[in-house]
């Protein structure tokens, strides 16, 4: 479904290269749910932005549902973002100015589809986060976890093939996220490929595999001389 | 989409209704001072005759030799009596016809109504064809007319509406400076701006219509005046209009309709001839000095568009460039303030195109409610513009269809242009910039 290989970031200035994804190699399959962890700054943030073609790469290649998607142009990667992408956000990212119903609406106007196909994917995905009643309510009359919902409703709406989630919970108390968590849970159940980049090790530890970034690399935890030493650390730390 | 677009566009503007009326004050304020002067400025420099107007030639003859000549080398701008005269003689053009302006009296057959001073102009008979000039009854006189000098006249439909009470008057008679005239036509609403077959007298405009026009040799017969412009390089060596038409002065306006370019080389050349016959008699010292103008160049050489509409046009689209470049401002302020909405819509399948006719139709919304704004104060302008020019240039400006379009056309397109490069910032703000700042 989702594979990079060989892939790097570079952000460049005229004096310094910032590779913020180095020889990145991760290869998420068909109905996956998988976790991608790792400190503040070592690239997760990066790489979903690069797997949801928000942002282009430097070098390697990037195989979407068996798409080299290098050089296509900007129509192409949105249709494919609008068709095959579904975005779930730390900050939910709701319009302020549309109610639920006309948030939800976004990507699948940008499909030019028909207004009562529309209206029936937003009632469905709507009633499939349990806010069937809430349509009509502006984002900001909805609790956090509420928000969420309508965010994954939007997510859902599409069909997507893959979702993509940077800290799904990152804003929300204990209870909302569970809530939210149990509903991706039951996306993924459903079927759906989920790839989801958070903080939070319980989390991390709900999903079916986890992908450990750090420097801008996927790591194998047991191998790496830093997670040795940065066991020892806290080790050291706790003892002393 | 485009439904959509108007839909998010109308949700938007309503947001920040200050911002909006801002916006739309700017371009609403710029669009009517640049239409209320483009009023003016389209009525002082159209084209009084489009369909024939480069067939129009005025000749120039240089009767008054380098020490009367101004600065650009330019002959007189009119003729002298003597070389009008031998023009018509001569009869070297399809249709022609020297002419001066008069300001009879006419002597309505009541007696009891007082005389009524009009004016008018004495013309060739070839006069009427050439110019194209529109009967409501009869025709011009004949050519034998001319030659018989003969009492005949044609009126316009004002004078014809005052006299006859708007009856079919040909045939009837009019008493002009106490002789009796057959009226022999009847002109149709006929009041050309600029007055374009004798800008020299009329100075190129004029609020008051032509009411009487009659044969050229016919008024030079009954000695009826000149009230036009007269100017001699010399006094005159005879007093009184005979001695006008004896001297050099330069009072009479002349205008031939050449069909095409062999016409006006072989014109061109008949009055270089002209002047080289005068020369070697010893009337001309100089050498020919002619000029042969199209009626368009000719209206551009006497500068009959006024100067300041020139300049106010200038200054008002000066203003509605200002307006623009305001509009540019706030709407790059009101567009980025959206990033994060346009983060959204781009993460959502939005391709940058549409992002960008989303806020070029918002551009476009703006633009056209400026325009609205700037029909009723086009309208005002229009009304109150001669407060600051002549009245004579001010009466010809005016509100219609064609105004109203481009009043509309000018708001739309120039906000839509102010807005292409805030639209253009705006399709180009970073998805996952936007995202990650979130």
């Amino acid at each position: 479904m989702l594979k990079m290989t060989h892939l790097s970031k570079v952000y460049r200035t005229e004096v310094v290269e910032t590779y913020a994804l180095r020889d990145f190699n991760i290869d998420v399959k068909e109905g996956e749910f998988v976790a991608v962890t790792g400190p503040s700054g070592s690239g997760k943030t990066t790489f979903l932005t690069i797997a949801g073609l928000l942002e282009t790469f430097s070098g390697g290649e990037y195989h979407l549902d068996g798409i080299e998607v290098s050089n296509l142009n900007d129509n192409a990667r949105s249709k494919i973002r609008n068709e095959k992408i579904g975005f779930i956000f730390q900050a939910f990212n709701l319009i302020p100015d549309l109610n639920v119903f006309d948030n939800i609406e976004v990507p699948l106007r940008y499909r030019g589809m028909k207004a009562a196909e529309r209206k029936q994917r937003i009632m469905d995905s709507l009633e499939r986060v349990g806010l069937a009643s809430r349509a009509k309510h502006y984002p900001a009359e909805l609790s956090g976890g509420q928000q969420q919902r309508v965010a994954i409703a939007r997510a859902l709406a599409g069909s997507p093939r893959l979702l993509l989630a940077d800290e799904p919970t990152g804003n929300l108390d204990t209870q909302m996220a569970r809530g939210v968590l149990e509903l991706l849970e039951d996306i993924h159940r459903e079927g759906a490929t989920i790839v989801m980049v958070t903080h939070d090790p319980e989390l991390a530890a709900r999903a079916q595999r986890n992908v450990h970034i750090i420097d801008g690399q996927v790591v194998d935890l047991s191998e790496d001389p830093r997670f040795h030493a940065a066991h020892a650390a806290v080790a050291d730390e706790a003892h002393g | 989409m485009l439904a959509y677009y108007l839909e998010l566009a109308l949700r938007s503007l309503k947001r920040s209704p200050g911002l909006t009326a801002l916006m739309v004050l700017a371009i609403g304020f710029g669009v009517a001072a640049s239409m209320t002067t483009w009023s003016v400025f389209r009525a002082v420099s159209g084209d009084p005759i489009p369909w024939k107007s480069a067939q129009l030639f005025v000749p120039q003859i240089d009767n008054w030799g380098p020490n009367g000549r101004g600065s650009d080398g330019e002959p007189p701008n009119a003729m002298s009596y003597n070389e009008a005269i031998t023009l018509m003689r001569d009869h070297r053009a399809r249709l022609q016809s020297a002419m001066y302006q008069i300001s009879p009296s006419i002597v309505p057959a009541d007696a009891s109504k007082h005389p009524i001073n009009v004016s008018g102009h004495a013309v060739y008979s070839e006069f009427f064809p050439m110019l194209d000039v529109p009967f409501l009854f009869g025709s011009g006189w004949s050519a034998a007319d001319d030659a018989q000098r003969a009492a005949v006249v044609v009126i316009s439909s004002k004078l014809n509406q005052k006299l006859f009470g708007g009856s079919n008057s040909v045939g009837r008679t009019v008493n002009v400076e106490g002789k009796d005239y057959r009226v022999v036509g009847v002109l149709n609403d006929w009041n050309p701006q600029p007055r374009f077959f004798d800008v020299v007298n009329s100075g190129g405009f004029s609020t008051g219509v032509e009411d009487v026009f009659v044969p050229f040799q016919r008024a030079i017969a009954v000695g009826m005046p000149n009230d036009g412009n007269t100017n001699c390089n010399a006094v005159p060596a005879e007093s009184g209009f005979v001695g006008l038409q004896h001297s050099a002065c330069v009072w009479i306006a002349y205008m031939a309709e050449l069909d095409d370019a062999a016409a006006v080389t072989a014109y061109k050349q008949y009055l270089d001839g002209y002047a080289r016959d005068m020369q070697q008699s010893g009337r001309f010292g100089w050498a020919p000095n002619n000029r042969l103008r199209d009626l368009p160049s000719w209206l551009d050489n006497q500068h009959v568009v006024p100067s300041d509409t020139k300049v106010s046009l200038l200054v008002a689209l000066g203003l509605l460039l200002a307006c623009l470049v305001n509009t540019t401002g706030l709407l790059l302020a009101k567009f980025l303030r959206r990033s994060g909405e346009i983060g959204v819509r781009r993460a959502l399948g939005a391709p940058r195109l549409a992002i960008y006719a989303q806020f070029l139709v918002e551009a476009g919304i703006v633009g056209l409610s400026g325009g609205l704004l700037g029909l009723l104060l086009t309208g005002v302008g229009v009304a109150s513009v001669g407060w600051v020019l002549p009245k004579d240039i001010a009466a010809l400006a005016r509100v219609d269809f064609s105004l109203l379009v481009l009043t509309l056309l000018v708001a739309v397109i120039a906000t839509m242009l102010a807005g292409l490069y805030p639209t253009f910032r705006a399709s180009r703000v970073q998805p996952a910039w936007q995202l990650k700042s979130n």
